[in-house]
């Protein structure tokens, strides 16, 4: 059963209550249960942590490597020199988030009115 | 920041309906932070991705109202956009979240105060993602024990519903964007998560975990698509707990 296999208008809803939802309230609930009974140093956490970054990680590199829509007219290189560029930045002024966004943007945007206009 | 208000409410009389007000609408006032403009800007982003996609705004806003994290959300689309079915979608969507557990282990004992119901914490954990996750773990120190569910309940719902509106008005504008803009925007989430993960990473395992991730996540999806976020999870996530393990957790920072 995909997102567009039943024809009616609560389908879709019921959709993203059980794959969306229901798949993360679920995370939140057990962590509240667990609250206070687990070490937040505990080895168990590092490991639950370690995989769920790699696995946000590997998200994000999709994202940039295989983007959908308009942002697939640019090149790879493009991409990922702007997400480079952009995270250096970020490093170089302190772990600032909102600079790494600010240099990639600028960079995409130059490369991308560059391509247009070569 | 010295923890000086939770002896002095721990002895005095439950707060009163005024006071849980007032600090819900300082919970509020706290999200207009440059995190909040970060993340605003992120589900710009998201809500172009949902736009391409084909989802309706009414769906889209109904999805940022009930699964609120953007990582589960983007991963929703991407499983919607791969055609796969319910139970693959739940599937990727709760591998995505796992990391949603341990915040809220971390932020409960903060929240919670001597009188505090249980129900009240399981309800203010649906707030829970990376954003108010961080304004809370920030500024929760500078509130009355007793008063820090209401000041989280302002926290978190007024971040849900102002991305709420920014994902309506992003439906309503997309279509006039020109190409470039798009394109842009669709940059914003990667980058967005790309530091902001980085930033919140606890222990050198978890900048190896990432590192590993961002390189096997393209590699899997070439070989094993169905399947490439778990197995980039497990594989990267793995190694990354063994250098820990190894290093004697010489690693933590």
């Amino acid at each position: 059963m995909t997102f567009s296999s039943i024809d009616t208008w609560w389908w879709p809803y019921l959709f993203i209550l059980i794959a969306g939802w229901l798949a993360t309230d679920s995370w939140r609930f057990l962590g509240v249960y667990l609250g206070g009974r687990l070490s937040e140093k505990s080895d168990l956490l590092v490991l639950v942590r370690c995989v769920a970054t790699a696995l946000v990680a590997a998200v994000i590199a999709n994202l940039i490597v295989f983007p959908a829509g308009p942002l697939a007219e640019t090149t790879i290189r493009l991409r990922v020199f702007s997400a480079a560029i952009g995270f250096a930045a970020f490093l170089w002024f302190g772990k600032n988030v909102l600079v790494g966004i600010v240099v990639t943007e600028v960079v995409l945007l130059s490369g991308m009115v560059l391509a247009t206009y070569s | 920041m010295p923890d000086v208000n939770d002896s002095a409410s721990a002895a005095s009389s439950p707060p009163t309906a005024q006071e849980c007000l007032l600090w819900y609408l300082r919970g509020c006032r706290a999200v207009i932070s440059i995190p909040a403009v970060i993340l605003a800007s992120s589900f710009v982003g998201f809500a172009a991705l949902a736009v391409e996609a084909g989802f309706t705004m009414a769906q889209t806003v109904f999805m940022t109202a009930v699964i609120w994290a953007l990582p589960a959300k983007v991963v929703l689309i991407g499983a919607v956009l791969a055609g796969n079915g319910l139970a693959a979608a739940a599937f990727a969507v709760a591998l995505s979240s796992v990391r949603l557990a341990p915040m809220v282990v971390v932020l409960v004992p903060e929240l919670r105060g001597p009188r505090t119901r249980n129900w009240v914490l399981y309800v203010l954990s649906h707030f829970v993602a990376v954003t108010s996750w961080v304004i809370a773990l920030e500024n929760v120190r500078n509130v009355p024990r007793d008063l820090r569910t209401s000041w989280y309940a302002g926290v978190g719902s007024s971040l849900i519903m102002l991305n709420m509106v920014v994902v309506a008005v992003v439906f309503m504008i997309a279509d006039d964007l020109p190409p470039i803009i798009s394109a842009a925007l669709f940059m914003l989430t990667p980058i967005y998560f790309l530091t902001s993960l980085w930033a919140s990473a606890r222990e050198r395992a978890g900048h190896i975990a990432m590192v590993l991730g961002l390189i096997m996540g393209p590699l899997f999806h070439l070989v094993i698509p169905d399947f490439s976020l778990l197995a980039t999870g497990m594989a990267g996530g793995g190694l990354a707990y063994l250098h820990h393990r190894l290093s004697g957790r010489g690693g933590t920072t």
